[in-house]
């Protein structure tokens, strides 16, 4: 899409990142120790924890991805926030208390309390590393497709300036500013989004989302020999047509500007549907909707093509309750736009066509993840490798972890992941509600599915576009401060202190995590930049999977298996890391970023936690059984 | 450094009871996550089937797992607190 500028956003924009600093400038004086840098010195409110919670788990992925992907893909978008809260039962129940008793800074503190294994600081350091940069990826590509619309500026000086923020909320007070950055972003995301959801069903569902919104155009063809010879339309001209599999595109050109359609049929009569168009010509001039850039013709999209209500077809529904909401939405046709992308003589053209789909299709999984139609074995187990890696995922983010560190008791841990729970669990009600109002109120960019949220708030206009934009770039920096925190304690406790055994001062241990804090986030501007196209849900997907792969089978079993042993601890984590990873690398995903055909992947599974998850677990009991065999053998 | 926890926890005699109950609790949530899981994934045209109030199943079971969760960590919450009150008094947590 075609983003313009506006003043308005750019200063609620700075006002927002100009609070962030000043309060990380506030707390930097109590970063001075190690316990202050890496846990807040232990002392946060279970309340103020329990938002931060939510304010670092609802990431770009879950206010941008989800919301992006249900307005693209409806309920399949809603089975990432099912996954990603169920996950927080296994937290709760399992890990939370325990792993409060055990720890000190890091999750590797947890984990080797009862070994002091130099083994077990290396794997969980290295763990939490990749982990960490895997979750950090998909905030930056969040960040990037946030600034292009609200700053006008390119995608990589959007994670450029991301990067750079936090690099200097967590270089000077580490977990306690990050704690406040998180508790004031989780409560505005969740008290913003649920406006956003009250003027959705206030405004009900109509056929034309606003008056500014393209009305979509068709027009009467005539058919010789399965060609388009004419239209009914005396200005318009055929160009040609190109036929993708059952699909037959037509360009059409009108008073010199070149247009792409569908033929389609209504009743007998064929008819073509308008489309949008991105053609790249020859001299690398880009075409949008046939004419360059500036001139604005590339608009958001989304609408509803059809409501019944009561078995009577309406203009529009007026407000409406959340279950009248969806029992509409269920009952009405949408129509949701498909990418096609081919060569046509020496333009490369890619289309956004009008795909009209039953509301029922919407409101029920199946439309990204083939269960029903065209199901394959595959795309069945990706569907369960998804669910399992989100469910098993939560309980083992080093960043999420780390947090039990913050608050002074078990008690505390407990009751600030339940007032996690509850935050999220309402948020991600609303996910469903935010999605399926960007998908019918215009709040599309065909080009980028992350954009859904903060379109759908510009549908109510350009104050409220800003406001979400501002509070969706400080998601991204509450959940990358957590992200860094968690990587420099991994770098700078596990790895320089713990595991080298480099003899550090107070002060030596805070200024090497803050050096760390600014490495890892180079790393991560890089890697942001690197995956600019990827939907930020995708990715997080796949970090849920590494984090349950490689941390979970550690510390389930450590908590409750008496015969765990430290390699056996070790050998899981490494081989839950290099499994996942290997599995990814080889995903058809990553072999679409390669440039190669993704049917040429040698894995067809898009998650790896099915073959990784249990993996790690067999591996894990093996080595344990194994090891502690020797060593009673020693004994 | 030792590896001990960054605030002192104190002796927890409630231990032993919490764990079972978390187990218990993470068990029978498991169970009907599964079920979601299982339905989507063999049966998914029955997640379209109207249930309740015209709302079909995906909708009912989607938001229910959700409410399921908050309902049960406040459960288990209270049920946790109380086990704490009452063994560890005289040298509590």
């Amino acid at each position: 899409m075609i983003y313009q500028v506006s003043f308005t956003a750019i200063v609620i924009f700075g006002i927002f990142v100009l609070s962030v600093l000043g309060l990380s400038y506030f707390f930097a004086r109590k970063a001075k120790s190690a316990s202050g840098y890496y846990a807040a010195g232990g002392q946060i409110h279970w309340l103020v924890n329990g938002i931060a919670f939510a304010g670092d788990y609802l990431s770009a992925a879950s206010f941008l991805g989800i919301c992006g992907m249900i307005a693209f893909f409806g309920y399949d978008g809603f089975l990432y926030s099912i996954g990603y809260l169920a996950g927080w039962v296994v937290a709760l129940f399992l890990v939370a208390e325990p792993l409060k008793r055990m720890g000190k800074y890091t999750f590797a503190d947890a984990l080797d309390a009862k070994f002091n294994s130099r083994s077990i600081k290396l794997t969980a350091a290295i763990s939490t590393l990749v982990v960490s940069i895997f979750y950090l990826i998909p905030q930056m590509v969040g960040a990037g497709a946030l600034v292009t619309p609200l700053l006008g500026l390119p995608h990589w000086l959007g994670v450029v300036i991301v990067g750079s923020v936090v690099i200097f909320i967590v270089a000077t007070a580490g977990m306690t500013s990050t704690t406040y950055v998180q508790f004031i972003k989780g409560a505005l995301l969740i008290v913003f989004s649920f406006a956003l959801v009250v003027m959705v069903l206030n405004k009900g569902i109509n056929l034309s989302p606003s008056k500014e919104y393209h009305r979509f155009v068709t027009l009467e063809a005539s058919l010789s020999a399965g060609r388009v010879q004419g239209v009914a339309h005396p200005d318009y001209r055929v160009l040609g047509q190109h036929r993708e599999g059952e699909l037959t595109f037509v360009k059409l050109e009108r008073n010199g500007v070149t247009s792409w359609w569908k033929l389609a049929a209504a009743g007998a009569k064929p008819i073509l549907e308008e489309a949008l168009s991105i053609v790249s010509l020859e001299d690398g001039t880009v075409l949008y909707n046939g004419e360059p850039k500036e001139n604005r013709k590339f608009y958001q999209v989304g609408h509803v093509n059809k409501i019944v209500v009561d078995g009577k077809e309406v203009a529009a529904t007026g407000p409406l309750g959340p279950f009248a909401f969806l029992n509409r939405i269920k009952n009405s046709e949408i129509t949701r736009f498909t990418s096609k992308a081919f060569s046509f003589g020496s333009e490369n053209v890619r289309l956004f066509y009008q795909n009209v789909t039953p509301g029922r299709e919407v409101i029920k999984p199946g439309l990204y993840y083939k269960l029903d139609k065209g199901a394959t074995i595959w795309s069945r187990l990706d569907f369960l490798s998804l669910m399992l890696a989100l469910f098993l995922g939560t309980s083992a983010l080093p960043h999420i972890l780390i947090r039990y560190y913050t608050v002074p008791s078990q008690r505390a841990a407990r009751k600030s992941t339940i007032v996690a729970i509850s935050a999220i669990g309402l948020f991600y009600i609303l996910t469903l509600f935010m999605g399926t109002g960007a998908m019918i109120n215009g709040g599309l960019d065909v080009q980028n599915s992350n954009m859904s949220a903060p379109l759908l708030a510009k549908t109510f206009g350009l104050t409220l576009f800003s406001i979400i934009s501002a509070i969706a770039f400080a998601t991204i920096l509450g959940t990358v401060s957590g992200l860094i925190v968690a990587a420099s304690g991994a770098v700078a406790h596990d790895l320089m202190d713990k595991f080298l055994k480099i003899e550090m001062s107070e002060k030596g241990k805070v200024k090497a995590g803050r050096i760390a804090a600014v490495a890892v986030g180079i790393v991560a501007i890089i890697l942001g930049i690197i995956f600019e196209k990827q939907n930020v849900n995708f990715l997080v997907g796949l970090a849920f999977a590494i984090a349950a792969s490689a941390n979970l089978p550690a510390i389930l079993m450590l908590l409750f298996w008496k015969k765990t042993t430290s390699r056996g601890i070790s050998w899981a984590i490494s081989v839950g890391v290099l499994s996942s990873l290997g599995i990814i690398l080889f995903s058809p995903t990553l072999y679409e970023i390669y440039g190669l055909s993704p049917a040429q992947a040698p894995i067809p599974l898009q998650n790896p936690g099915i073959i990784s998850i249990p993996l790690g677990f067999i591996t894990l009991v093996v080595a344990s059984l194994l090891t502690g065999k020797r060593a009673a053998e020693k004994a | 450094m030792l590896h001990e926890p960054i605030s002192e926890t104190g002796t927890d005699r409630s231990i032993p009871k919490k764990t079972r109950l978390g187990i218990f609790m993470f068990l029978f949530y498991m169970v009907v996550y599964a079920g979601f899981v299982f339905i989507g994934m063999m049966f998914p045209r029955a997640m379209g089937a109207e249930v309740i109030g015209g709302q079909n199943l995906a909708a009912v079971y989607g938001f229910g797992l959700i409410l399921l969760a908050v309902l049960m960590g406040l459960i288990y919450n209270f049920l946790c607190t109380r086990y704490e009150d009452r063994m560890n008094a005289g040298g509590a947590e």
